[in-house]
């Protein structure tokens, strides 16, 4: 199913990881094994440790104890191997779109640069700034961006979280087929469930700093949202989120029931839509 | 396509003699109330006379000896304000350090108004050339300081971030986020400072000089030279203008990236795209 690709992406071993802020733990000792070129989501409610662990992968922040292994080798400082995407997509305004896929690069990086904003298919935005893109432009120029190194280590951190539906699934089918050509491992950091069912191979649900639960989706690719298999699986996961959050009880039921009916919904008019647990719940409480 | 052009035309002719009707329509009922006799010639001359004694100071060469010895004063008083705020504001903005050692007296200092110091300024330089740029430098040191240490505190930490994932190194990082980053606030601050330098500059010259515009119109009034006095003031005005379009230019120029400075480049597009 997934392209287990062990030369072009990096394998990631955690050992009891712990991270806390000023004695509060965020993560606490979290034991996981990721496999080379796999596709992982991480998913869980706000302030659970999801963008925590990401920076730790990162190394934009050092674990409090515990060890990340990459591909073997303890990880020490930044994260060389990886490049994050950013919900916000972090271009420099003051440079073109070429000049910012090309950012911190050596020698003649500009022939590939154009490569990879093809790849994304901005290649005659090249010479743009990026004031002049729209918000899922600015997306695919940090995707450019990240891809153009040819990363081991895709870490996704709400990438396409400020984009409108259309748009959000497209770029879904675009970081698909990417990954499925260069197999670099990949971490997506996501409140869409349904986004975390569409791409990844695993489905780490994250609550209060461990992982709660930790599911296998092995639905054929492309994955369609209408499929039985694929709404049966995201509502699985939907409730593993909201079943374990305790004194919230009343407002569970109704809302994984009207998640539900969304996914019927959608296979009726064939329109993948990518209706979010959250504003789900929120319509049932108003 | 001829009445697009035309529409065009006469939107940018508009958009150029817009901003002077009020001046022009001040002008001409100023000048029909002097002609009336409404205003005394001996407190306020008529427009037409003050553009008289401009034109004798400008055929006589005292206008550009005066206007000359200014401008060098304010410009040589603003290089040097100018390049010690951006040095200062950028070391504070940078080094921690330096900003504990440096920006409370800064913050101290900047309280005094520089005009505060004509008494003191003159004692040291006397009435030299260099009391008037000591003042105008002290006067801009300032605003450029504060825009450039604000400028380069108010980045966007997540750029700072995302170029230290990038590998980007501690150099890169300086001239490729921080500097470009700060620019648009620095600008701010060399567009304010402009302002300040001239208005430094009246008052240093009409108390002690002898020779720049503000002196010109000191001496005018010991001559009740009313028409001459005013035409220095309208002079300053002027040269502010001139010198903050000079700004502007500079911004148009250092920030074509960003959205408010676009217009131009627009405009220049859909021209090329008509003609």
């Amino acid at each position: 199913m997934s392209p287990f690709t062990p030369d072009t992406g990096t394998s990631l071993q955690l050992d009891q990881l712990t991270k806390a802020f000023g004695g509060r733990p965020v993560l606490s000792s979290i034991d996981l094994h990721i496999p080379a070129g796999h596709f992982v989501a991480i998913v869980g409610r706000s302030g659970c440790g999801k963008s925590t662990l990401l920076r730790l992968l990162s190394g934009l922040e050092i674990p409090t104890d515990g060890a990340i292994r990459v591909s073997g080798a303890p990880l020490r400082g930044v994260n060389q191997q990886a490049r994050i995407m950013f919900q916000d997509g972090r271009l420099l305004p003051w440079k073109t779109v070429l000049e910012n896929v090309g950012l911190g690069l050596r020698g003649d990086w500009r022939p590939k640069g154009l490569e990879v904003l093809r790849q994304v298919g901005l290649q005659e935005r090249a010479g743009d700034w990026i004031a002049q893109l729209s918000g899922g432009q600015r997306q695919r120029v940090a995707l450019a961006k990240a891809l153009i190194t040819r990363p081991r280590l895709m870490l996704l951190d709400e990438p396409l979280g400020a984009l409108d539906a259309l748009t959000r699934i497209e770029m879904q089918q675009l970081i698909e087929s990417l990954w499925l050509k260069q197999g670099f491992t990949s971490i997506l950091v996501t409140h869409d469930v349904e986004e975390a069912v569409t791409l990844a191979d695993r489905i780490l649900v994250l609550e209060q700093g461990r992982v709660a639960r930790d599911f296998r989706n092995e639905l054929p690719r492309p994955r369609r949202r209408g499929d039985s298999g694929f709404a049966h699986l995201t509502a699985e996961v939907l409730e593993s989120i909201l079943h374990n959050d305790e004194g919230s009880g009343a407002i569970n039921e109704p809302a994984i029931h009207a998640v539900n009916s969304n996914t019927h919904h959608n296979k009726s008019n064939g329109l993948g839509n990518s209706v979010r647990p959250g504003s789900s719940v929120a319509t049932i409480s108003h | 396509m001829a009445r697009i052009k035309a529409s065009i035309l006469s939107h940018r002719l508009r958009r150029t003699l817009l901003p002077w009707l009020v001046p022009f329509l001040l002008l001409l009922v100023w000048q029909l109330l002097s002609i009336a006799g409404l205003i005394p010639s001996r407190l306020l001359p008529a427009p037409s006379a003050i553009g008289l004694a401009g034109l004798h100071l400008a055929e006589s060469g005292e206008l550009w000896t005066h206007l000359s010895v200014s401008a060098a004063r304010a410009g040589v008083g603003f290089l040097i304000g100018a390049s010690l705020g951006l040095t200062s504001g950028v070391l504070t903005g940078l080094l921690k350090r330096a900003e504990l050692l440096l920006d409370s007296s800064f913050q101290m200092l900047r309280n005094i108004p520089p005009l505060a110091m004509i008494p003191l300024v003159i004692l040291w330089f006397g009435i030299g050339e260099e009391a008037r740029v000591f003042l105008v430098a002290i006067g801009v040191f300032f605003p450029v300081y504060l825009n450039t240490f604000n400028g380069i505190r108010s980045i966007d930490p997540g750029l700072l971030e995302m170029g230290r994932v990038y590998g980007l190194n501690p150099w890169q990082i300086v001239t490729g986020i921080v500097l470009p980053g700060a620019t648009p606030s620095i600008l701010v601050g060399v567009r304010f400072s402009l302002g300040v330098a001239w208005i430094i500059l009246i008052v240093g010259e009409q108390i002690a000089a002898n020779s720049g515009i503000g002196y010109l119109a000191m001496n005018a009034r010991e001559f009740m030279q009313t028409d001459i006095i005013v035409f220095s003031i309208i002079l300053y005005a002027l040269l502010g203008k001139f010198s903050d379009s000079l700004a502007r230019g500079l911004e148009f120029k250092l920030l074509p990236w960003h959205p408010n400075f676009q217009r131009v480049a627009r405009d220049e597009r859909s021209k090329h795209a008509l003609s």
